[in-house]
């Protein structure tokens, strides 16, 4: 099946998905058949070899039909792009090929009953006994954590925080589904033990004291990226979606877009959009910029969010219906607000970078 | 050459260390840190900032940090990362390109 075929699939089913909580295996297998879930690896580890952009667009596309599918490509991504930075080559080729070909499915185990946005609060145990590493901890909230075949986990030595490769069939690795939340219903959420897990110490990714920030760091850069992407999908399938609507929406004698207020809401949203695609854009062609994507992230998920609320008072009780897609897109959106850095933390982020880059205007790469 | 003289070499001259001076001044707003201060130790350095920290080293001085770098030694102070610098540009191939 070609990309727009999934598309067209997962723009008329999404919301059977986002009802029964799950994506169908076929669906995913199609994904993983395009190589979607190894867009942007490099060629010589099976991936598509792809550029920012195109990884961009690709997101925005599925973001625009199904977040949960976004998601799919998310963390798959989330988990390559740490490896790919920070693993050794042996790990790289040991694991890149085949999360690249979907062969093997990732989660990525960070959050914990007392570690959200405070990652380095992590209680979870690695403990070092001969050639092996311990694992025993739990972690929440793990998309697609109920179908992954193998955890990026964050945990802490005796001697400081670290991250490990748990593969989901090791004794004493438990997954529990979580079924219900706002939003982002089909991405098979689970919460994850590990008791006494035992794995081979080559599963320890950068392992000095240094290593949690880099290879943690690098996972939510790749899923920052990617879902501002997928926000500027969300927010272009609901301005799309509303503009319709008020074109061809009739009471009376009136369409809804005679109304003024509905042109002046139409036009708030076009320019939320835009600007969300720009920085995206933006950040995609300056990759190596970490506040960049951290500002287009802010943006995007504003976007999504204000959009697709805006999409809702549009459509009104039309909106509101089982099944509506705005409202489907409005529940996702603000989960987006909170996902791989929440709004305010963001903000934050982004007024230090502000404050440095004043002190240090006009420093630039030597050449 | 100016790896060899130890500075940036963007025209400015200016020494990796006050490069980097500047880097953490602004960065943790005006700590006035010393080459020898450890900032994580102080407590200066958030997750985002250790990224940005080994992101800008890798930007402004042209050298590229491998997983087996990123050792807090290489990184706890100032006159440690210069020291870091110095070194990657005095190992032929992983220093800055010529």
């Amino acid at each position: 099946m070609a990309l727009a075929g999934l598309l067209e699939r997962a723009r008329a089913e999404a919301g059977d998905w986002d009802r029964v909580g799950a994506l169908p295996a076929d669906v995913v297998r199609d994904v993983a058949a395009l190589g979607l879930l190894g867009s942007d690896v490099p060629s010589r580890y099976g991936g598509l070899g792809r550029d920012a952009r195109e990884l961009g667009e690709l997101c925005a596309a599925l973001g625009g039909a199904c977040s949960s599918l976004r998601s799919l490509v998310t963390v798959q991504g989330m988990v390559g792009a740490a490896l790919l930075r920070w693993g050794t080559e042996a790990q790289r080729a040991a694991w890149l090929p085949a999360l690249a070909s979907g062969a093997l499915r990732a989660g990525f185990a960070a959050t914990e009953q007392g570690a959200g946005t405070e990652l380095a609060a992590v209680a979870t145990e690695f403990t070092r006994q001969g050639g092996e590493i311990v694992v025993s901890g739990r972690k929440l909230w793990i998309t697609f954590g109920r179908f992954a075949d193998v955890f990026l986990v964050l945990g802490r030595y005796p001697d400081g925080l670290g991250a490990v490769l748990v593969e989901a069939d090791r004794a004493g690795v438990r997954v529990e589904p979580v079924h219900g939340q706002l939003g982002l219903r089909a991405g098979g959420l689970a919460d994850v033990t590990f008791d006494q897990v035992r794995i081979p110490a080559e599963n320890a990714l950068a392992t000095k004291g240094f290593g949690l920030s880099h290879v943690v760091g690098t996972a939510l850069d790749h899923g920052r990226f990617t879902v501002a992407w997928g926000c500027v999908g969300i927010a272009e399938e609901c301005l799309a979606l509303a503009a319709r609507h008020a074109a061809t929406r009739v009471q009376g004698t009136t369409r809804l877009v005679e109304h003024q207020v509905v042109r002046a809401a139409l036009g708030r949203m076009l320019v939320e959009t835009e600007s969300a695609r720009a920085l995206c854009e933006r950040a995609a062609d300056d990759r190596g910029s970490i506040p960049r994507t951290v500002t287009a992230k802010y943006a995007a998920a504003r976007a999504a969010a204000h959009v697709s609320t805006q999409a809702v008072q549009v459509l009104g009780a039309a909106g509101c219906a089982d099944g509506a897609a705005v409202a489907r897109f409005f529940r996702d959106a603000k989960v987006m607000q909170i996902i791989e850095g929440a709004d305010e933390v963001a903000e934050v982020a982004i007024g230090e970078h502000a404050v440095r880059r004043h002190l240090l205007e006009g420093d630039r790469p030597c050449t | 050459m100016a790896a060899g003289a130890g500075v940036v070499d963007d025209g400015t001259d200016e020494s990796v260390e006050a490069r980097l001076g500047r880097f953490f001044d602004s960065a943790t707003g005006g700590a006035a840190l010393g080459p020898d201060d450890d900032y994580f130790a102080l407590g200066l350095v958030n997750s985002l900032l250790a990224l940005e920290i080994v992101a800008y080293v890798e930007r402004v001085f042209q050298v590229r940090v491998e997983v087996e770098d990123l050792d807090l030694d290489n990184f706890r102070t100032i006159a440690r990362i210069a020291a870091f610098v110095r070194g990657k540009w005095g190992s032929g191939g992983a220093g800055r390109p010529a």
